[in-house]
């Protein structure tokens, strides 16, 4: 450790458990990793993308506790005991969930940097259930950007997958209390 | 991220004791993070709020309601209680930030959200806000976004909160409890003016902790409105934005409250602006009016003059749409 020490200003790791994808997962982390570093840097859980690093672009959005986030903005010290989800957690094995199934049908990207980002935000947005319209869809993704401009196609991937999603939360809460 | 040692006690008192002058307290952490990354906040120490008891909302015996500091911004703009009698709360936490960053923003934090002035931002380039005496490139600089009222020869720095515009309008009274105990501070005296001294955006003291905003009771529920007006519909600060609420008798006005965001290091009211608004009756002759004693000594800079026209016709729109009801 005394390299480890001297880089880090004599201040150890912490461990924390959490419950990631529904697999408990035991990890070391420095209190100045984020959320997102070590998912993708630790964990090699390289699905929740790296955009901006600064909570402007959406890339990095993971559901924490059901709700989403920002992972890059986040402390992963400070979520001991939480329960993560990332987009490799959304699909039950072979099957895809019904948002990344939509967003294939609706050809819902180009580049497909922010897909996982749109997906998880899209899933915690309708886990808030208060987009009633496609306005306030559109305005409750705002917090994920898309450069390729695919907008539209994400707008419609949603709003197909929204029926299949509500039914697949409500399953997750029985099994869950 | 420079490296710091970290604390999570579990109560308030804990807290305040082991907070060092270069500490700071993370709750959401959205803000301060993003400061950290880009070396304008080194703290030794961060100290972790989160599993402190201050994440209710409850009615108070007065008829108000006191707000946990820890509250997420997401579950104060829902809230059931805030919805029904503090609508312009709800509509200024919504339109700002995402919905993602609401889900970790807390009501304290933010309070003390810092300024997005791109050079306080930029640790390669002088701030007197991010280092005292280094000077102010914003005054003859990029300063579109910046202050046109209560700025000064150091700073010309605009507050970014949303949410503190309605509580400003509101009148909410912040508790902080710190070393030296527990004090309230009227929401009017909590942030302040650059001065000579911009680095300070607000009244606390080392080691002060926000540990809730109250709300007091009040009948501006039936009409307020939140407008902010960006560079874009969604997701942006805001260049102008205005809080008002109307307590309205038939078509005149009985008492009214206007705030401004956007235009100064502080949320912007004046007490001659709502007193020049009660007992006349709500048309666009008595918002102008007020509108004009709001603004008074407004000044802008080359890029950034435009917003006193605009903020003329952002106070007069949103008093119009406040007199016809609340947006919820």
């Amino acid at each position: 450790m005394s390299e480890t020490s001297t880089a880090t200003g004599g201040i150890s790791a912490c461990s924390i458990t959490l419950q990631l994808n529904g697999q408990s997962r035991e990890v070391e982390v420095y209190p100045w990793t984020t959320l997102l570093d070590l998912l993708r840097e630790q964990l090699h859980l390289t699905g929740t993308k790296k955009g901006c690093d600064h909570g402007q672009c959406g890339a990095c959005t993971v559901l924490l506790n059901g709700k989403r986030i920002n992972s890059c903005l986040t402390l992963a010290v400070m979520h001991d005991g939480a329960k993560l989800t990332t987009i490799e957690g959304l699909a039950q094995g072979e099957e895809l969930h019904p948002m990344q199934a939509a967003f294939v049908e609706h050809d819902a990207f180009q580049c497909g940097y922010c897909t996982p980002g749109q997906i998880c935000s899209a899933v915690g947005m309708i886990a808030e259930g208060r987009a009633e319209t496609r306005d306030d869809l559109r305005e409750q993704m705002s917090g994920n950007v898309c450069r390729c401009g695919a907008y539209p196609n994400i707008v419609a991937a949603i709003e197909d997958a929204t029926a299949a999603t509500r039914e697949r939360l409500a399953g997750a809460k029985e099994v869950t209390p | 991220m420079n490296p710091f040692s970290y604390a999570r006690p579990s109560s308030v008192e804990e807290a305040i004791d082991q907070f060092r002058p270069d500490s700071r307290y993370i709750a959401g952490g959205t803000n301060l993070l993003d400061l950290m990354k880009e070396n304008v906040t080194r703290p030794s120490q961060l100290i972790d709020i989160t599993q402190l008891p201050l994440a209710d909302i409850a009615e108070t015996p007065e008829g108000g309601l006191r707000i946990g500091a820890l509250v997420s911004n997401a579950d104060l703009a829902w809230h059931p209680l805030v919805e029904a009698r503090y609508p312009l709360l709800s509509q200024a936490i919504l339109a700002g930030a995402s919905p993602q960053l609401r889900n970790m923003a807390t009501t304290g934090g933010n309070l003390l959200q810092r300024t997005r002035c791109y050079y306080f931002y930029d640790a390669t380039t002088p701030c007197n806000k991010r280092e005292p005496g280094t000077g102010c490139p914003a005054r003859d600089g990029l300063n579109r976004i910046h202050a046109i009222l209560g700025h000064s020869e150091a700073c010309i720095a605009v507050h970014p909160s949303d949410m503190c515009v309605a509580l400003a309008a509101l009148e909410a009274v912040v508790h902080v409890q710190g070393p030296r105990g527990e004090r309230r501070i009227p929401m009017a005296d909590f942030h302040r003016l650059p001065g000579q001294t911009p680095e300070a955006d607000n009244t606390l003291i080392d080691g002060e902790l926000i540990t809730a905003v109250e709300l007091p009771a009040q009948d501006f529920s039936a009409h307020s409105s939140y407008l902010k007006v960006r560079d874009r519909a969604s997701y942006a600060f805001a260049l102008v934005s205005v809080a008002a609420a109307l307590d309205m008798d038939g078509a005149g006005i009985r008492s009214a409250r206007i705030a401004m965001g956007g235009v100064a290091h502080k949320p912007w009211r004046k007490a001659e602006a709502e007193a020049a608004l009660v007992g006349k009756p709500a048309d666009e002759a008595a918002f102008t009016a007020a509108a004009d004693i709001l603004l008074e000594g407004a000044s802008g800079f080359e890029h950034n003059a435009f917003k006193i026209e605009l903020g003329r016709r952002a106070i007069v729109r949103a008093l119009t749409d406040a007199a016809k009801g609340a947006a919820r």
